[in-house]
């Protein structure tokens, strides 16, 4: 058990990373894919980029999350000060605490990007509906919240378990 | 020589893609099409003339130049066709529109080789193979450079009309090949709409042979040749109801997805091509609010095809006195 220990702060940082690179990865997909139609809309009416530039950015916010909960994870497992002494278990946890934020990350990043695209032909069509389709893309931002939310809270609630 | 010949075998790699960007400029030109009550002005308008100015407000034609008719809608098509070309990296996928177009300069070419006369003009520009190119080939009988759909069809129906002289066989044999690369080409295409708009021009096309043949007594080795086989209907079922009459036609027609057409062909070939062009409006009509694929794009053209061919009704039956209620029949359900 003691050998496994030492891979505690692995399994850790291991946590971290995923929680930066797939909601970070996702985000970037859906901001470059935000971005290419925003530029279709642009075309056509240039007049309508700020409205666009909302919704393309939406989907940006996941990987803003990952990033917070990959710092905070970092700050407490010793890379970024604190402690080091991480046991295997506690690797463990801070592994598991940070996988709410990687899966609902990713998996709402994809969805928030296609109910952004599907907006932004609404605002194309119908500029002043723009309130109405930004709800939408928005809705979807709630389940990330929800999992930024947990996350947060595990990776706090493991720091300070003594095990 | 090949190099004339537009890269109909390359691969269909654009229809996996999105086309995020394109779709979301269609959907601003969807804003320009015209709707129920635009046709309702049109039909409004006292003369020919007053028509074109309404379209002319509408943006229709190429600025600043009067344009008669024929060459506003010309312009039209040449706009779809402009806006397609800048949205789409690959056009390949749009060549189901296409061929139809290099059939028909295939039968132009062999019948000019025929008579011995050259006249550029029956040529339609917009295709896959230049129509330089597909005179040159029949002038040469050097079909091995046509793409391998168009090869075999296009030697067959040279030596058809050269030793017999019967054009109409020649026409059957190019008019199959025709729907038989149009199908293959949309079905192969991934995209399931123009999977399903090539299913129903086949089938509405192989309806079409069925009936004429009947009026005009053709056999069964005719239908046989004439006939393209598609998949919603079964030819030799179409053939075997051919033998028996026009009736038996309508009763096979019943049992089919075709059914609701049997009222519009009783009523006239022209009932029955609005019927047609209804059809496939209503398969796209639910493309306007999909803001992915190549699916948005195609229904965009289609609508765009069916809007030129409501106005040309529109114009022609203003120019030569033909009563409004008729013009009505004949008017198409609009995509917007």
């Amino acid at each position: 058990m003691e050998i496994l220990n030492d891979y505690g702060i692995v399994l850790a940082l291991l946590g971290a990373v995923l929680v930066a690179l797939v909601p970070g990865i996702a985000s970037a997909k859906g901001v470059s894919m935000g971005g290419i139609a925003g530029a279709g809309v642009i075309t056509e009416n240039p007049s309508l980029f700020g409205k666009i530039l909302i919704l393309q950015l939406l989907p940006g916010t996941q990987g803003i999350y990952g990033l917070l909960i990959a710092f905070i994870t970092l700050s407490q497992i010793g890379v970024l000060g604190g402690s080091g002494d991480i046991s295997f278990i506690k690797g463990f946890l801070y592994l598991a605490a940070c996988m709410p934020m990687i899966i609902v990350g990713y998996t709402s990043c994809i969805r928030q990007t296609k109910a952004s695209l599907a907006s932004m032909n609404v605002v194309a069509k119908r500029p002043d509906q723009f309130g109405k389709a930004m709800i939408f893309p928005a809705m979807v931002e709630t389940y990330a919240i929800l999992a930024l939310l947990i996350s947060l809270l595990a990776v706090n609630g493991v720091g300070g378990l003594n095990i | 020589m090949k190099k004339l010949i537009s890269s109909a075998s390359s691969k269909n790699e654009m229809t996996d893609k999105q086309y995020l960007y394109a779709v979301s400029r269609i959907r601003f030109k969807e804003m320009a099409l015209l709707g129920r009550a635009d046709i309702e002005q049109l039909m409004n308008c006292k003369t020919e003339k007053d028509c074109l100015r309404y379209l002319s407000d509408k943006g229709w034609g190429r600025e600043g130049q009067d344009e008669s008719s024929e060459q506003l809608l010309t312009a039209e098509r040449e706009k779809t066709w402009e806006l397609m070309d800048e949205l789409i990296d690959d056009m390949s996928v749009f060549h189901t529109f296409l061929y139809g177009n290099d059939y028909h300069n295939l039968k132009a070419a062999i019948k000019q080789a025929y008579k011995g006369i050259e006249d550029f003009n029956l040529y339609i520009s917009n295709c896959t193979i230049e129509p330089k190119l597909i005179d040159q080939v029949v002038k040469e009988q050097d079909f091995s450079v046509l793409p391998e759909h168009m090869r075999k069809a296009a030697e067959e129906a040279y030596q058809i009309q050269l030793h017999t002289g019967d054009s109409q066989l020649c026409d059957i044999i190019i008019d199959k090949a025709a729907l038989d690369a149009i199908y293959s080409k949309g079905k192969s295409s991934k995209n399931e709409l123009l999977a399903q708009y090539v299913e129903i021009k086949v089938a509405v096309a192989d309806i079409n042979i069925a009936i004429r043949s009947v009026k005009t007594g053709k056999d069964e080795e005719f239908l046989k040749r004439a006939l393209a086989e598609c998949e919603s209907l079964d030819i030799q079922k179409l053939i075997d109801s051919a033998k028996e009459g026009i009736e038996s036609i309508y009763e096979y027609l019943s049992t089919t997805e075709y059914s609701d057409a049997v009222p519009a062909l009783r009523k006239s070939s022209q009932a029955f091509e609005c019927w047609c062009d209804n059809r496939i409006i209503e398969y796209i009509k639910p493309q306007k609010y999909n803001p992915f694929t190549l699916s948005p794009l195609v229904a965009y053209y289609l609508a765009r095809e069916n809007e030129i061919k409501t106005v040309r009704i529109i114009l022609s039956g203003m120019r030569n006195d033909i009563s409004d209620t008729v013009i009505r029949e004949r008017l198409r359900e609009m995509y917007v």
